[in-house]
């Protein structure tokens, strides 16, 4: 195919020609950024939690009187167990992506204090026994707690509980001491000392930190018995049975505990309303990309379909001189790609300015290079689909009109 | 002459349907996705307290140790230790001042067959209805009296008097909560300012209904109900007794009536910095008293992800209007001959120039109203999602003014140049070629 022609030819229409170049810059470099937005957002909503989501219900009892909470918590843990198809139950203060964080900060010497500048933020979990079975947490190394430290662990209004043994995450782990194993090392917040016993798969925190993941993985476990600051009862069940299973759960406490606040959701449900605002905002992102590539395509219709009646003459003439209707097609989509091209090397260009200045304002990633290949593929693609249209009305000229004056 | 130049117009862009759909449609586009994100925007970083924000004020100190502290950088805490607030609200030297935490209180229906539900509330002091001008609909607020004595009493929202007495005057009447009896001594009239600026740590409920009831903040403690957040500076073995603990969880806003006042403030809180460090309570001299939108901006409410959509609506906007630009332009190259029988008939540059802008102005104000739809509709699916603010998302007159002040300026900055091209074409050549 012969492009001097159709250079000679746009060179005539330099206004039109330079202003749909710059409108596929501008939509390579917005596509190309907006892409990578949804991208990150996507993988944060799906960031990994080493628990058994899809098993777990969570029913959370607030509100009773806090001296009854140690008796009161077997009974309910008893009327639990009772319910059919409830596989395990047990009770824990929070959960990951419950946003209540109960945070402490934890250094590796003796003298470490807790306003320390050098000591590591973490969520501390405060579980009782059986809370690996209902939620499923993967031992990596070492040992979970065993009865007798949880009953000797009680927190009696304070911030820490009295036990010295703590179950801590792997990234956690690998944080505070690399390259050494976890097990038997402590962590200090003095007076309190607490000795690894286990490591365990990451498991989020009850708030992630969407600009460093590994923070959102700093987590602590420590056992505990009966008291009033664990009140959200988890049990397990499969899949299916959550919602009676969660029903039931609910009318039992609430007949225990007339005079509490009984709320019951399954987890996926907690972890889906965290997300919410962030699943929010991918869609409409999803949207204004999707419009503005069908903004740009039509801005191609218009402009080609524009050429083809402007040229009519020219091209029943080119055809009356033996040119094939392939030969018109080709001439349209060719005109295109070189538009789109050059459109698409300038929006890489424009792309790559506003990542960079995205990452020096709002603590965006670098844009991994293949979105700019792909960014441009897909103009390309657009582009080509846009000018069918208008290149077959064009190819479909009968020479004939060369004959006639207009 | 405008009439006619709209008969023109009309006529012109009834020629060629396709192509005038398709500008319309795509400024229609643009103008829908950005009005759509800028009032999401405006909802979420508007001014909550319009005709009193410049006079509110956040005072900050910093009691925690040295360790860490860097001159100028380190910047106080957010929140402040009892012992400080009780010092600044019993000093009185702001015309109003009060303290507050966030409370989940629960609510016991007096119906048998009810079960208790949670509230949001505040635990505060007298000066917060008047401080932040929340208008009530029947009693009033507490007096400083009642802080003191710890009276059982407490002024429920608009929502709650609703929910539980269907609107009607319910001052006197007993409410449950927490298991004790409370007085109702006022019922606030509608009052939700957006975001809730007076609380920190809000766990994400920035936005909203707000508070369902507030009760006077020694009252709330003697019945031990804990704020929704502590912060610790040094090591704590009770957390019951908060107000000794090392422990910051109140925040204090002042209401200051002029410049004079707030540097007076200012000196006020450095003196007692001051005299803290040299008792050896306090090691970090930083204090700081922003006003209430700098506060927001220092808390950084608005969601970035709200700034970073809004800029893409404003980049896709301009897309559209080059896209106008571009469709304008074609169809002006293309009537050159009917220009220039009109210029060689006697029209002035002036005429032909005004006539085009018609044209793309009639093109601006259609995709105006067109995408006035749009961001309506754009505005209904926000509503629909599961987002806090979700459901405030509206278009307010303003913003239906901004809609067609951006339609018009992007319609007539995309006929702009086509115009000018147009006005400068020759008329002689053009009349040969024909």
């Amino acid at each position: 195919m012969e492009i001097r022609p159709i250079f000679a030819s746009l060179r005539k229409h330099r206004i039109p020609t330079l202003l749909i170049v710059l409108q596929i810059a501008l939509a390579c470099a917005v596509l190309c950024n907006a892409v990578f937005m949804i991208s990150k957002r996507v993988s944060d909503i799906r960031l990994p939690n080493a628990i058994d989501e899809q098993e777990i219900s969570v029913v959370d009892i607030q509100g009773t009187d806090p001296l009854q909470a140690a008796s009161e918590t077997s009974r309910n843990l008893a009327a639990l167990r009772g319910i059919g198809g409830v596989e395990a139950v047990s009770v824990v203060h929070t959960m990951p992506l419950s946003q209540h964080n109960w945070g402490w900060s934890f250094g590796l010497s003796m003298d470490s204090v807790l306003s320390d500048e050098h000591n590591t933020n973490v969520t501390l979990y405060f579980v009782n026994q059986d809370f690996e079975k209902v939620l499923g947490t993967r031992l990596l190394q070492g040992r979970y707690f065993n009865s007798s430290e949880y009953a000797d662990s009680t927190i009696g209004g304070g911030a820490l509980p009295h036990t010295h043994v703590v179950v801590i995450t792997d990234t956690l782990a690998r944080q505070l001491w690399p390259d050494q194993p976890a097990l038997g090392k402590t962590l200090y917040s003095k007076p309190n000392y607490y000795t690894v016993v286990g490591v365990v798969a990451d498991v989020l925190r009850p708030d992630v930190y969407t600009s460093n993941r590994d923070k959102s993985y700093d987590d602590v476990f420590l056992p505990l018995s009966p008291d009033e600051v664990l009140h959200a009862y988890i049990l397990r069940s499969a899949p299916m049975d959550r919602d009676r299973v969660i029903r039931e759960a609910v009318a039992k406490l609430q007949q225990l505990s007339p005079q509490a606040v009984v709320e019951g959701v399954t987890y996926t449900s907690m972890r889906e309303k965290y997300f919410a605002n962030m699943r929010s905002m991918v869609w409409i992102l999803v949207l204004v990309c999707v419009v503005m590539l069908a903004v740009t395509a039509f801005g191609i219709v218009g402009l080609t379909s524009f050429w083809v009646g402007q040229r009519r003459r020219q091209i029943g003439i080119r055809r009356a001189i033996g040119a094939t209707r392939g030969d018109i097609l080709n001439y349209f989509r060719t005109e295109n790609f070189l538009l789109s091209s050059a459109g698409v090397l300038l929006g890489m260009l424009l792309a790559f300015g506003i990542n960079l200045y995205l990452m020096r304002h709002y603590e965006l990633d670098r844009m991994p290079w293949y979105y700019l290949p792909g960014g441009a593929l897909a103009l390309w693609v657009i582009g080509q689909l846009a000018v069918i249209g208008p290149a077959m009305r064009a190819a479909s000229v009968p020479p004939v009109v060369a004959t006639q004056s207009n | 002459m405008f009439g006619y130049y709209l008969d023109l117009a009309v006529r012109s862009l009834k020629r060629n349907k396709m192509l005038t759909a398709l500008m319309i449609v795509t400024l229609a586009l643009g103008i829908g996705a950005s009005i759509t994100t800028l009032a999401v925007l405006r909802l979420l970083s508007g001014d909550p307290l319009p005709q009193k924000s410049s006079r509110l004020f956040y005072p900050q100190l910093d009691p925690r140790p040295l360790d860490g502290y860097m001159a100028g950088q380190t910047k106080p805490d957010p929140m402040m230790t009892y012992q400080d607030a009780m010092y600044l609200l019993h000093a009185r030297r702001a015309t109003r001042q009060a303290a507050m935490a966030v409370l989940q209180s629960k609510i016991i229906p007096s119906q048998p067959n009810e079960h208790p539900y949670f509230a949001d509330g505040m635990m505060t002091t007298a000066d917060f209805f008047a401080m932040f001008d929340a208008p009530f609909q029947y009693g009033s607020g507490w007096s400083a009296d009642d802080d003191d004595s710890r009276s059982a009493v407490v002024v429920i929202s608009d929502f709650l008097n609703d929910k539980l007495f269907g609107g009607s005057n319910s001052v006197g009447k007993m409410l449950n909560i927490d298991d004790r009896q409370f007085r109702i001594i006022g019922v606030l009239k509608h009052w939700a300012p957006q975001p809730r600026f007076y609380a920190v740590a809000l766990r994400g409920h920035d936005y909203g209904d707000g508070e369902a009831l507030f009760m006077p903040l020694q009252t709330a403690r003697s019945l031990d109900k804990g704020p929704g957040d502590v912060e610790c500076f040094q090591d704590v073995t009770d957390l019951i007794h908060l107000e000794t603990a090392p422990c910051e969880w109140l925040s204090v806003w002042v209401e200051l009536n002029d410049s004079a006042a707030v540097t007076s403030y200012k000196s006020f809180l450095d003196g007692y910095v001051k005299e803290q460090i040299s008792l050896g309570r306090f090691h970090r001299p930083e204090t700081s008293l922003l006003n209430l939108m700098g506060w927001l901006s220092d808390q950084e409410v608005v969601p970035s992800d709200a700034q970073l959509q809004t800029y893409l609506a404003f980049g896709f906007l301009l897309i559209c209007i080059v896209n106008t630009v571009a469709l304008l332009l074609a169809k002006c190259l293309r009537r050159g001959r009917e220009i220039g029988v009109r210029r060689a008939l006697g029209a002035t540059r002036g005429a032909i120039f005004t006539q085009f802008m018609v044209e793309a102005g009639i093109v601006g104000l259609t995709g105006g109203v067109l995408g006035l739809a749009l961001a309506e509709l754009g505005l209904m699916g926000v509503r629909h999602q599961p987002a806090e603010y979700a459901s405030l998302a509206r278009l307010d007159l303003q913003m239906f003014l901004v809609t067609f002040a951006v339609a018009l300026v992007a319609s007539l900055i995309a006929g702009l140049l086509p115009a000018w091209r147009a006005c400068v074409i020759a008329p002689a050549p053009q009349l040969k070629a024909a």
